[in-house]
């Protein structure tokens, strides 16, 4: 397991920062000295789980690379909101081309530092989940096959929101987007539908896959910081709510990430060469009810009558994800 | 680089670009009452002084310090204090309360082992005062008016220094050592303490030796006495003079069976005090049912662990020569007892009494518009009786009798005496609200249940004086201490200055900090307002408040 | 030295002494041979330090090409037809990012119906693409062109594709001059980018530009690319000094002195092409030729200076615009406007076909007897009976099948279907 053992600092497990944890067993984000990769001024959304996100991440792998890195970027709401001239956000080297290459950029990136002997500097791709699992699919998975040194970060957001709230194929069952409306028989996206990106990565037996959300920050950084211990292709998964997209609160999203993890209906692991090594347990077990209603993406489901039906069947989805990555420890199950 | 125009841009160019605009709600760091401070008689900032200890090492000192400012007495509280703070703890909703009694009974001892000490802070103000009575308020208040400037005299009829502390708990709750450490303490400020006088005429000695003020705190030493029908021969006692008896040359006389008439935290010390006398059946008898007893639950306890019975719903009809008749009672609706007529009897070498405590007042006589009413002495807010210059405070005034209410009359009384003599007011900072376990984020707390203070074996307890609860080792006094859940206010987590998606927290450091009061503050040319600060504070000291446009 | 060489074989040889860092390619006919080859360059250490990315599209090979450049490498692809409007999208982004890449274009027409073999269809489909385009009219020529698109790219700091003709070149073997890896270092400097991603010196490279700055970064992008109508010329001198031939520049004249008909064309056709006016001058015919070598940017003051004097101006081109017709044929009227010249536009040779001397004679002939017009867009070598048999059935037949196949099924390549 990549990450620290919990101690029993007061908070100091789950909590960004602790004065009493000596300097270098701090996050990344508890530092003043930290990059903030994606600083402040950018256009997101109040509550933007993927500009969270992507500073955690970037901030991470700057302290990893201590510094040298570049980082690629799929168009999107990341893309848009932080880069419109004559303003932008990132404070690291950054290069924005096309809404489905940023894995194959990143591949030309990392081809060119290794052409100029240049080792020490590392290169983060990165995406939302369009971008990634849709129209970037085949350059990712291309980046993946021949092992290209390259990190890439999906971050999740379940939607096209840049575009407007549209289906992508990781927009979970039964939640409402703009292309499926909750009307007719089925309301909401179809279930059956989608694709699993982190299990898909480890089918490409890479030397790092790995899941986190914007809700466990220690998790995701040393996630970061193990993926940069490898060299190759490499993929993070991050799961990043929308307030916009989701119909959330904007105080809610880590709140939300934090349910998506503890409902079983977003599983946290790490995959080494195409085998899983560890996964974040759940802690504070919640039913999917929790985390729906909080998202009025889910809000026909709690109607008159409610589609209890449809509440069980991504309960279903919970269960079977805890009972095949083992997210329940047998202190927590019993 | 000679950039292309508009497609490349200089990195972090976004500073000019002021979000703060977008906002509707801004957030605003507040510190909350913690309910463990909120419920301490002794008002000690138990927050604070947590948060100093939760750094080990020297943070023990200055975690000592802080409590020092309002109780001088870590070391006696550490042991004898009923801790309504863990009643109150929010901790206790998650898995148990924080130990916080044996985390200050740790900080006590560390205080007295490394021989710490305090000093008065404040310039000498000239003015005398005269404390009555050497037990926990009298020592509290003489304690701090050193602190304040005031030249302390403190007069007791006793002995010895400490009051109910020394002559009302038993030595096996609270070890005298510890209690002459925490007095002597006191006395090294350069209060002067005056033992074996009884003062009988307050203002006598007030205007005769020039006192600009006098604080009573008698206390109350009279143990009540009940109507028994008895023998001639029976052999009955109060509890307040078999304990106090217990500090004299001659341990008291029990016998073999005893039985104690009473359902308070004194007839358990009673009880318990005679199986170390040799009591072989030590039983005690009261009119109700346990979960109506005054008695602490874990009084009782320790007292059934010991072997001490428990007779409920009884009363004592009459006392013969080694017996009891004992009535039995029954609860009526309102949940009163009522004598059912059924008669049994108990065998019993002696009966004692412990049905309360009363006030001797007799050295108010004369004094003008003093008021007594209900056996104790009437105060204002400010603890002053009604006559100026007098206040008064403890088990004397109305109000729950503990050595920690005391303490904290003591502190009361001192601040307000010391405002008074300055010809001002005490105002009391305000209170601040409540901090509710609902207005916490306690994902973030790590689950650690508390670590319990060793015991000391029973078969020792029940035939010593030894000690019976034991302190934490300094391993297991600072996990306890890192498991406060700090409710209400910041303790430096970085939670505000992590999950900011718009980088609009900054961390304050030096000066900064010093200035602000706090490690935080939020850069409101950028924050949207989202909220996620303050959804994820732990300790629920953010706020988000409406802007005003 | 002259080798018999593969016309890929050369460009290959050409681009590794170029000394390019990153090379990402996907197999597409007819480059590949290009590819191949770089390939085992790189393979077995002949080209180092290089990287070559074996990606899995070419949108991908455009994609890793962009990075590479952005990060500071010299950067190089190849492609052909449907591979290049599968990097459409790409090929905007690195010449709008200004990023000095260079392509080969193995010139090959597009589908459906699906062609292997040559035509411009591919090329001039991306003329608009920001692109700077070179046109090869021989092996030789796209040997000497590439070693000075990497030259032209990097110091405009915009993407360049050669374009030569697939397989009539690619696969053509004839002896060919490769210049020796000292000279081409001579020639072109290491790679000096204008912008690179360095963490030492991080920005932002491809900004989001709204409507109060796009027209400007858009009129910034075409000023950038004319400039290369004074640079083409100016580095051809210099290679022309360098490499003692003459290479590369904006046009190539032949003949055209005192010729009243002038015959414009571009890539290999130009060879069939100055055979025959050779014969009709033999025959005393006053006749030239015109080859566009930058057809992107368009040399428009070149190209009217240059045929200004004739009277006829006939354009052979191997693409057309569906729906208006000539595309080189509009470019020239444009530099001609208000000129005397009367243009001519004839497509010729499209997936494939040849262009034979024979029909470019009866294709003079006509235009000097004045028996085809001059405002029509005219086809060389159209089977009209076949095109006229198809029509006839798609006015009588509302549903009569797809017309490629009912043409294979005319001219007898497939069997006869009834409908």
């Amino acid at each position: 397991m990549a990450h620290r053992p919990v101690k029993f600092f007061q908070v100091g497990s789950f909590a960004v920062g602790n004065r009493l944890l000596a300097e270098d067993e701090r996050s990344v984000q508890a530092g003043v000295e930290r990059t903030n990769a994606l600083t402040k001024g950018h256009r997101a959304c109040q509550g933007c789980g993927e500009a969270l996100g992507a500073r955690y991440v970037l901030d991470a792998a700057m302290r990893a690379t201590e510094g040298r890195l570049i980082a690629a970027n799929a168009t999107g709401c990341l893309e848009v909101f932080s880069t419109p001239y004559p303003e932008s956000s990132w404070q690291v080297a950054w290069l924005h081309s096309l809404f489905g290459n940023a894995p194959a950029v990143a591949s030309g990136i990392a081809a060119a530092l290794k052409a100029k002997g240049r080792t020490d500097v590392r290169v983060i791709g990165q995406g939302g989940d369009g971008g990634t699992l849709d129209i970037g699919f085949a350059c990712l998975s291309g980046m993946f096959e021949r092992g290209d040194d390259v990190l890439y970060v999906c971050y999740d957001n379940e939607a096209y929101m840049n575009t407007g709230v549209q289906r992508s194929g990781a927009t979970p069952p039964a939640a409402r987007t703009a292309t499926t409306k909750p009307v007719g028989a089925e309301p909401g996206n179809a279930f059956g539908q989608g694709k699993n990106a982190p299990l898909i990565a480890m089918a490409h037996e890479i030397p790092y896959v790995a899941t986190a959300t914007v809700a466990e920050l220690h998790d995701l950084e040393a996630k970061v910081e193990r993926a940069m211990e490898f060299h190759g292709a490499r993929y993070l998964h991050v799961f990043v709510p929308c307030p916009l997209g989701w119909g959330a609160e904007s105080k809610d999203t880590i709140r939300v990430a934090r349910l998506a993890k503890e409902t079983g209906l977003f599983p946290v692991f790490e995959a080494e060469h195409g085998e899983v090594v560890s996964v974040s347990k759940i802690r504070r077990q919640a039913p999917v009810e929790e985390y729906l209603r909080l998202q009025r993406r889910f809000a026909h489901l709690f109607g008159d009558p409610p589609r209890t039906d449809v509440i069980e069947r991504l309960q279903a989805i919970a269960d079977r994800n805890i009972r095949r990555f083992g997210l329940l420890d047998e202190e927590t199950a019993a | 680089m000679n950039k292309p125009f508009a497609i490349t841009l200089d990195v972090g160019s976004s500073l000019a670009n002021k979000t703060g605009s977008w906002r509707t709600e801004r957030p605003v760091y507040r510190d909350l009452l913690p309910p463990c401070n909120h419920a301490c008689p002794a008002g000690e900032n138990i927050q604070a002084w947590l948060y100093e200890a939760e750094a080990g090492g020297e943070g023990y000192e200055r975690a000592w310090r802080k409590l020092m400012e309002d109780n001088p007495f870590p070391a006696v509280m550490g042991r004898i204090c009923y801790h309504p703070c863990e009643t109150a703890c929010n901790r206790a909703e998650l898995d148990t309360a924080v130990g916080i009694n044996s985390v200050e009974r740790f900080l006590g001892d560390e205080a007295i082992a490394q021989d710490w000490a305090v000093t008065a802070d404040a310039a000498a103000s000239g003015k005398r005062v005269l404390v009555v009575g050497a037990g926990p308020s009298g020592l509290s208040a003489a304690y701090h008016l050193a602190r304040l400037g005031h030249d302390v005299t403190v007069r007791d009829a006793e002995d010895q220094a400490g009051g109910m502390m020394r002559y009302g708990i038993p030595r096996y709750r609270l070890p005298r050592e510890i209690l002459d450490a925490e007095v002597s303490r006191i006395l090294s400020l350069g209060v002067t303490l005056e033992l074996g006088v009884k003062v009988d005429d307050v203002l006598g000695a007030m205007h005769g030796e020039g006192f600009d003020a006098v604080f009573l705190a008698v206390g109350a030493h009279i143990g009540k006495r009940a109507y028994v029908p008895a023998g001639e021969a029976a052999r009955i006692l109060d509890a307040v003079t078999v304990l106090h008896s217990m500090e004299g040359e001659e341990q008291p006389l029990l016998g073999r069976r005893v039985a104690v008439y009473g359902g308070g935290n004194t007839a358990m010390d009673v009880a318990r005090t005679a199986r170390r006398l040799g009591a072989t059946d030590a039983v005690v008898v009261y009119r109700r049912t346990r979960d109506r007893m005054p008695a602490h639950d874990f009084e009782v306890e320790e007292a059934e662990e010991e072997g001490v019975r428990m007779k409920w719903l009884s009363t004592v009809k009459r006392a013969e020569p080694g017996i009891l008749t004992i009535e039995r009672m029954e609860l009526d609706e309102t949940g009163f007892p009522q004598p059912t007529g059924e008669l049994e009897e108990l065998e019993a070498d002696a009966l004692v009494l412990a049905l309360g405590q009363e006030s001797d007042l007799a050295l108010l006589g004369g004094i003008p518009g003093i008021e007594v009413s209900d056996g104790v002495v009437q105060v204002g807010p400010n603890l002053m009786t009604g006559h100026p210059g007098i206040f008064a405070g403890g088990d004397m005034v109305p109000a729950e009798r503990t050595v920690t209410v005391a303490v904290g009359h003591g502190k009361k009384a001192a601040r307000h005496i010391d405002a008074w003599l300055r010809a001002g007011v005490y105002e009391p900072p305000p209170k601040h609200g409540l901090a509710e376990l609902e207005g916490l984020n306690t994902w973030y707390y790590t689950d650690a249940p508390r670590s319990l203070q060793p015991t000391l074996e029973l078969a020792r307890r029940s035939s010593t004086f030894e000690e019976v609860v034991g302190g934490l080792d300094e391993t297991t006094a600072l996990f306890e201490a890192r498991r406060c859940l700090s409710c209400g206010n910041c303790f430096d987590c970085d939670n505000c200055f992590g999950v900011c998606p718009d980088n609009s927290v900054i961390k304050l450091e030096g000066r900064d900090r010093e200035a602000a009061g706090r490690g935080y503050a939020f850069d409101y040319d950028f924050c949207k307002g989202c909220g996620i600060c303050a959804a994820e504070c732990p300790c629920g000291a953010i706020e988000m408040v409406p802007e005003t446009v | 030295m002259r080798d018999q060489l593969e016309g890929s074989q050369a460009v290959a040889r050409a681009v590794a002494r170029c000394r390019p860092e990153v090379v990402s390619a996907y197999p597409i006919s007819p480059q590949t041979h290009i590819v191949e080859a770089l390939s085992d360059m790189v393979r077995t250490g002949e080209l180092a330090p290089c990287e070559y990315l074996l990606v899995e599209s070419e949108f991908a090979a455009m994609s890793a090409a962009i990075g590479a450049s952005a990060a500071g490498a010299r950067a190089y692809t190849a492609t052909a037809s449907q591979g290049l409007l599968y990097m459409a999208e790409a090929l905007y982004n690195a010449s709008g990012l200004g990023l000095p890449i260079v392509m080969t274009l193995a010139n090959r027409a597009i589908g459906a119906p699906i062609n292997i073999w040559n035509d411009h269809s591919d090329a001039m489909s991306q003329r608009d693409s920001g692109w700077i385009q070179l046109y090869a009219e021989s092996n030789q020529a796209a040997v000497d062109l590439h070693i000075q698109a990497f030259k032209l790219a990097e110091e405009l700091s915009l993407p360049v594709m050669v374009c030569m003709d697939g397989f009539v070149l690619t696969h053509a073997v004839e002896p060919l001059e490769i210049p020796s890896q000292e000279q081409i270092d001579a020639f072109l400097p290491a790679y000096e980018p204008r912008q690179v991603l360095d963490p030492d010196y991080p920005v932002t490279i491809g900004a989001m530009v709204g409507p109060e700055a796009f027209t400007e970064v858009r009129y910034l992008a075409h000023a950038k690319q004319m400039q290369a109508l004074d640079l083409a010329p100016e580095l051809a001198a210099e290679f022309a000094t360098s490499f003692g031939r003459p290479s590369g520049g904006l046009l190539r004249r032949y003949r055209t002195e005192g010729a009243k008909t002038i015959l414009v064309a571009l890539g290999s056709v130009l060879g069939t092409i100055e055979d025959v006016v050779d014969e009709l001058r033999d025959e005393g015919e006053r006749i030239g030729a015109l080859g566009i070598t930058c057809f992107r940017p368009f040399p428009i003051d070149e190209v009217r200076e240059a045929l200004a004097g004739a009277d006829r101006v006939v354009v052979v081109e191997r693409a057309f615009a569906v729906g208006i017709g000539g595309i080189v044929g509009q470019n020239v009227r444009l530099a001609l406007g208000g000129v005397p010249p009367v243009v001519y536009d004839v497509v010729a040779g499209l997936g494939g076909r040849a262009i034979t001397r024979g029909s470019l004679r009866k294709l003079v002939e006509d235009v000097r007897e004045g028996s085809i017009e001059p405002n029509r867009l005219h086809f060389l070598d159209m089977d009209w009976k076949l095109v006229e048999r198809e029509l006839q059935r798609l006015s009588e037949t509302r549903r009569s099948g797809p017309h490629a196949e009912n043409i294979l099924r005319d001219v007898g390549v497939v069997a006869g279907r009834s409908h």
